[in-house]
């Protein structure tokens, strides 16, 4: 008899390798997203709202309700839908150029309207699927394909730290996790449980970033990436609990 | 029990929609079209709906997009710069098959223009519903009466095609009192459709519905041309006039059409005779209207509150260009009914210049 | 017992795996699979069935069961 097994969750078992690159963050995400949804029960009770481009790799590796919209719009259409279907577990899945870039509207007024669904941002510090453009959560110095010499504050702006953005903000929940080593990905998962759990209690809006490596697009190896991720990206973006509310 | 009133075309049709079915609105405060919004921040919670006023027109339309993936009637509504906020997300309604009900009460002029009556937004409505391909149903009422009855016909229409349909209205309609009918209140199933998102039952598939289509683009083709042919077929809609016998056929819609009908009334009354074809439905545009035009016809004489002419290639294109077509275009004045008869006369004499 | 599956057909050969192992029991094989991804091995005598590979697989090539 098996006393202890790591299997993954059913719903994305039987299914083709995904379309994710070597040592992409958002394998790991996305299975501990739907390893969370199992434990819950919530497996026939869910619906994934994805963006385009990276966000929408995970799209296919899981068998249940997933929907990929527009560019930036996960939040909004995701917001419809709980409205109309309260009971369902819903949750957005976006990258940071989705969330912070051309979405950025929906990150704030969704958290100033404290609608109760859960936003799940993979945070890889670049725009992935078009080929490593710079994003809003760019650290200075980062070499992209739009910020060739590394960004700089004069000519690029500052990198954005959606804490600080959030600080002060009444939603029911907000943390960063990072899937950078196994320590973090058990905490990581710690928080979309949180999260998920006061979504179904209806407590309001809840918000987990989730920093990711891009080995591709940041020119490194697999492993390159996540000593990047440890030397720099969590030193400008450490992992915890930011916002931590009661009921709504 | 059906209900006498007296309504704002605004209002009446925000009323409309929620007798239908609609229990959610997400939209944007823009003139004309705010009363929609205005009425529906307090109605809706009377019918137990959802009303959420967005941080622009864009976000309204995802948010709808995602209400009516999981089964209800949506409704958004705005005015041309906000409207013009309405392609990405009608594009992705049109491309995921989605059903919606938008309206766009039209204001003057392109960029921020004016709050007052126009007919601009022909073309982006009929032909230019967002990239690749999409295309959505349009609807065009003349008075508030034909926005209550075209409201409720919406909702059916878009899901019988799962595709957004336009309600194409102007700023007269949208804001003048008129006495309505309005119907009774419909109950709207959210499981009624298969499409829609719900639980799973056990080991049931989930659904998977992206902005690219779950087969070959050929396939999608074949699948979008059929739809689109079918809707051409079936759901012209048109109100003619007195046009078998007439000389000269005006063509118009919504504000415009009321003028061209008394314009009727007067030329008829001095012996010109004049016909009206009226759209009801701006796509598909209504060809069959046109079989009834006699041989004798001098020409068509198209009134429109625009400055090109909006109208004009799809009347060409109806009559395959074998009539001369005519333009009364006022931009920002409503048309007048003498001027109408005026033209009428010269087309008829032959000094009238065509466009 | 330590029971490992690993799917080397699945594998992108990110190596996290090798990096996580507290044990050291997940080497290079030194092969490729088809996809061209040099594949690794794992020692099963050695394993206690932490988990740690499955956690930080990208790519879900590894199961584990462990037998009491």
């Amino acid at each position: 008899m098996a006393a202890k097994t790591f299997n993954i969750p059913t719903l994305m078992q039987g299914l083709p390798p995904h379309t994710a690159c070597q040592g992409c963050g958002h394998g790991i995400a996305g299975r501990i997203i739907y390893e969370v949804i199992e434990e819950m029960g919530m497996s026939s009770n869910c619906v994934a709202f994805h963006d385009l481009a990276c966000g929408a790799n995970m799209l296919f590796a899981q068998k249940g309700n997933g929907f990929s919209g527009a560019h930036g719009r996960a939040i909004p259409t995701a917001t419809g839908f709980k409205r109309t279907r309260p009971d369902m577990l819903v949750f957005s899945y976006a990258g940071d150029g989705a969330t912070y870039s051309i979405g950025m509207q929906h990150t704030i007024h969704t958290a100033l309207r404290n609608e109760n669904i859960t936003a799940i941002v993979v945070n890889n510090t670049n725009f992935g699927m078009t080929g490593g453009q710079m994003s809003p959560a760019t650290l200075i110095g980062q070499k992209t394909t739009s910020s060739p010499k590394g960004r700089t504050a004069e000519l690029n702006g500052n990198p954005i730290d959606i804490t600080e953005v959030y600080s002060g903000m009444k939603i029911a929940y907000l943390a960063r996790g990072s899937v950078d080593s196994v320590a973090n990905i058990n905490k990581t998962k710690a928080y979309i449980r949180k999260a998920f759990e006061k979504q179904m209690a209806g407590c309001g809006f809840s918000f987990v970033e989730i920093m990711a490596p891009c080995p591709t697009n940041w020119g490194m190896t697999a492993l390159g990436s996540i000593k990047r991720m440890q030397d720099e990206v969590l030193k400008l973006y450490p992992v915890g609990e930011y916002i931590d509310g009661g009921a709504k | 029990m059906a209900e006498r009133a007296i309504m704002k075309g605004n209002e009446a049709l925000a009323e409309a929609a929620l007798r239908a079915g609609c229990r959610f609105f997400s939209g944007y405060p823009i003139t004309p079209q705010t009363e929609v919004l205005e009425y529906l921040s307090w109605r809706m919670y009377e019918v137990r709906g959802h009303m959420i006023q967005t941080e622009d027109e864009l976000t309204g339309l995802h948010m709808l997009l995602g209400a009516s993936l999981g089964g209800n009637r949506v409704l958004s509504t705005s005015s041309g710069p906000g409207f013009a906020l309405f392609h990405e997300g009608m594009s992705y309604l049109c491309g995921c098959e989605i059903p919606a009900v938008l309206v766009d009460v039209q204001r003057l002029g392109a960029a921020c223009g004016g709050i007052g009556v126009s007919q601009g937004d022909y073309e982006e409505v009929v032909h230019g519903g967002g990239n690749g391909d999409s295309q959505c149903i349009v609807l065009t009422p003349a008075s508030v009466q034909e926005e209550v009855d075209l409201v409720q016909e919406a909702y059916d229409l878009a899901e019988k095609y799962r595709n957004p349909v336009i309600v194409m209205t102007d700023a007269i309609i949208g804001q003048m009192m008129e006495g309505v009918t309005l119907p009774d209140f419909k109950e709207h199933d959210i499981n009624k459709y298969d499409w829609v998102y719900r639980p799973l039952k056990t080991n049931e598939m989930g659904k998977i519905n992206a902005g690219w289509p779950g087969r070959s683009w050929t396939e999608q083709a074949k699948h979008l041309r059929e739809k689109f042919a079918s809707m051409q077929q079936n759901e012209q809609r048109w109100e003619n006039v007195q046009v078998s016998d007439a000389d000269v056929v005006c063509v118009a819609y919504g504000i415009s059409s009321r003028v061209c009908k008394e314009a009727v009334k007067k030329a008829r009354a001095k012996g010109v005779k004049l016909g009206l074809i009226r759209l009801v439905t701006a796509w598909p545009f209504p060809e069959k209207a046109f079989a009834e035009i006699s041989k004798e016809c001098k020409g068509i004489l198209v009134v429109e509150m625009s400055i090109k002419g909006q109208t004009v290639p799809d009347v060409k294109l109806a009559t395959k260009c074998g009539l001369s077509v005519y333009g009364y275009f006022s931009v920002d004045i409503v048309p007048d009914a003498d001027i109408v008869v005026e033209i009428a006369e010269d087309i008829i004499a032959g000094t009238a210049q065509e466009v | 017992m330590v029971k490992i599956t690993y799917n080397a057909a699945r594998c992108k050969g990110c190596h996290y795996c090798v990096n996580a192992c507290p044990k050291k029991c997940i080497t290079l094989s030194g092969d490729t699979n088809n996809a061209g991804y040099e594949t690794v091995k794992f020692n099963e005598t050695e394993c206690v069935a932490c988990g740690s590979c499955y956690t930080v697989c990208p790519d879900y090539a590894i199961v584990i069961e462990k037998e009491d």
